[in-house]
Order: C-alpha cells, then sequence, then structure tokens
C-alpha cells in the first residue's frame, strides 16, 4: 500500500510540478527576474541603507548577493560541502525551478493523499480536486492573505517567524476546513471557524516600514500570477492524485 | 459468500493498516515539503528560490 501511495504522489507531484513549472516561466520568473533588476540597482547605490537600516525586526535580503544570509542561521552539511552555490539563470536555473516544483508537488501529493485515505468517503478525481482545493485555500489563501507572496527585494519580518505564522495559518486553516466541512456537529463547525479566523486575529509578523524599491504594479501582477500558478497546481495535484488512485483500485 | 467474507476482511485489515501508512507518508511529504519550501540552507534556498517565491512561501 505505501508503495502505490509513493507511486501516485510520485506521478501526481509530477504532472503538477511541471504544471506549476510551465507557469513558472511564463508568470512569475519573468517578474522575479525583473524585480531582481530593481533590488541590484538599490544595492548599488551606496547612499541606500540596506539589511541592519530598516528597523529591529525589518529586514531586507539580497537575492544574489554572496552575504545575504550571513547572519541567518548556521550553514548547515551541504553548504559546507557545497559551498555558496546558485545556479546560474537561464536553462540551469529553469531546472532547478522545475526539479523543486515537482518535489514540492510529491510531497504535498504525500501530505494530501494521507489526509484523504483518513477523511475521504472514497478517493477519485472529482474528490481529489475538490480536497486539492481545499488544500488551496489552506495552504495557499488563507496565509497570503497575511503574508501576500513577495518578490525579491520586499521589507520582511524575521524569517523564522513568518514561517511559523505561515505553517499554522497553514494547519490551521486545513483543520478548521475538515471541521466546518466534515462534521455534523454544530459546535464543531463553529469551533472550525474559529480556528480558521484565529491566527488571522493574531496577526502575521510584519516590518514597520516598506523598503522595496521594484514598482507596486509589478508586485500587484506578480500576487495575482502566483495565486493563479498555485490554484493550477493544487488542482491538478488534487484531481492527478484521486484519479491514480482510483485506477490503482479498479486493477486491484 | 466467500469472496464476500474476504473483501470484508481486507477493508477491515487495510483500514487498520491505513494510519501508520498514512502518518508516515505525510511525515515523509512534511520533510520534502520542508526541505523545499523552508529549509534555511544556502544551497537549497537558492535551488529552490524561484518555486518558493512564486507559491508564497516565506523567502529572505
Amino acid at each position: 500500500m505505501i508503495t502505490r501511495l509513493f507511486g501516485v504522489a510520485l506521478g501526481a507531484g509530477c504532472v503538477a510540478g511541471l504544471a506549476l513549472a510551465l507557469l513558472q516561466v511564463l508568470f512569475t520568473t519573468p517578474l522575479i527576474l525583473e524585480a531582481e533588476t530593481y533590488e541590484l540597482a538599490s544595492f548599488n547605490q551606496p547612499t541606500l541603507q540596506h539589511a541592519g537600516g530598516i528597523t529591529d525586526d525589518g529586514r531586507l535580503w539580497f537575492v544574489h548577493d554572496g552575504e545575504k544570509h550571513a547572519d541567518q542561521g548556521e550553514l548547515g552539511l551541504i553548504d559546507r560541502v557545497i559551498g555558496a552555490w546558485a545556479p546560474e539563470d537561464g536553462a540551469e536555473r529553469t531546472f532547478y525551478t522545475s526539479l523543486s516544483s515537482v518535489l514540492t508537488g510529491f510531497g504535498f501529493g504525500l501530505m494530501l493523499l494521507a489526509a484523504m485515505l483518513l477523511g475521504a468517503r472514497r478517493i477519485d478525481a472529482t474528490s481529489g480536486l475538490q480536497w486539492g482545493l481545499g488544500a488551496f485555500a489552506a495552504v495557499t489563501l488563507a496565509p497570503s492573505l497575511g503574508l501576500p507572496p513577495e518578490l525579491p527585494g520586499s521589507a520582511a519580518a524575521d524569517l523564522v517567524s513568518r514561517q511559523a505564522w505561515w505553517i499554522g495559518t497553514a494547519a490551521a486553516t486545513g483543520l478548521g476546513l475538515w471541521l466546518v466541512i466534515a462534521r455534523a456537529e454544530p459546535f464543531l463547525k463553529a469551533a472550525g471557524l474559529l480556528i480558521i479566523v484565529a491566527p488571522h486575529l493574531v496577526g502575521a509578523p510584519h516590518p514597520h516600514e516598506y523598503a522595496s524599491s521594484v514598482p507596486a504594479e509589478i508586485q500587484g501582477h506578480f500576487v495575482a500570477a502566483s495565486l493563479v500558478s498555485a490554484a493550477v497546481f493544487w488542482a491538478v495535484l488534487g484531481s492527478v492524485s484521486g484519479w491514480l488512485w482510483q485506477r490503482g483500485e479498479a486493477k486491484q | 459468500m466467500n469472496s464476500a467474507v474476504s473483501s470484508v476482511a481486507q477493508s477491515t485489515s487495510s483500514r487498520a493498516a491505513v494510519l501508520p501508512v498514512a502518518l508516515l507518508s505525510a511525515f515523509i511529504g512534511a520533510f520534502v515539503v520542508f526541505g523545499v519550501g523552508f529549509a534555511h540552507s544556502n544551497v537549497l534556498h537558492n535551488a529552490a528560490h524561484d518555486s518558493r517565491h512564486a507559491l508564497g512561501f516565506p523567502c529572505h
């Protein structure tokens, strides 16, 4: 069973990841590259203060200068072995973006299938699509309300606290959605709604001022492109997972 | 009759087997997603950079 589950997750992850990679090539990566030209331009101006210059918990990180993560934690084993590596712009960067998209699809596919095995009445393309869209709401929509998708060069609060809020919000929204949709008891539905709202009452960590030199139009376009790409990714991941799983069931 | 009994037995045993399998694969899936989306390692960050931004993972 676990072999089958991994096979389905790998297949669906490949399809959804490659779809996401294509959407990135078409829509988000051009905006990231454009933003990086502003980011590098502002970095080259000595009059502007960077990194420590924002405020206590607001910081700027620069994508392609060698020192960017100098005070961001210890270097791990991989870093010591490989060093300060980054893919070259062009085919190499696209390859690693595609690879990371497929791996994301595989990882999220495993989690989605696990959740469906435990909670879904049946698993097929239709229910997979529904669960995929639920996961899109939990993993993309809810965190983006507090921490909208950002281009390189944006000012942002401490990375670890943002990651913690992001993970907490995704988990809470997923749990809350399940309580609201799958449970019949009114007080459990109410508790689900409360769990969905709670992270936004707590509030996401934010910097005290804005510092991006990237035009707001590009940022706005990027947010829309990112949300649409993620929606397609999750819809494909969910429905292909369900479809492949049901195919295996029919064979047995 | 026989096949109905065996299919019931099979579904019961597979239901009992679901929980550890689901938990294990959810854990491995979370590990993979963490590596792509959250790990602070410079190399992992640079390789997955554009995907992290596109999917709205907190980055930088």
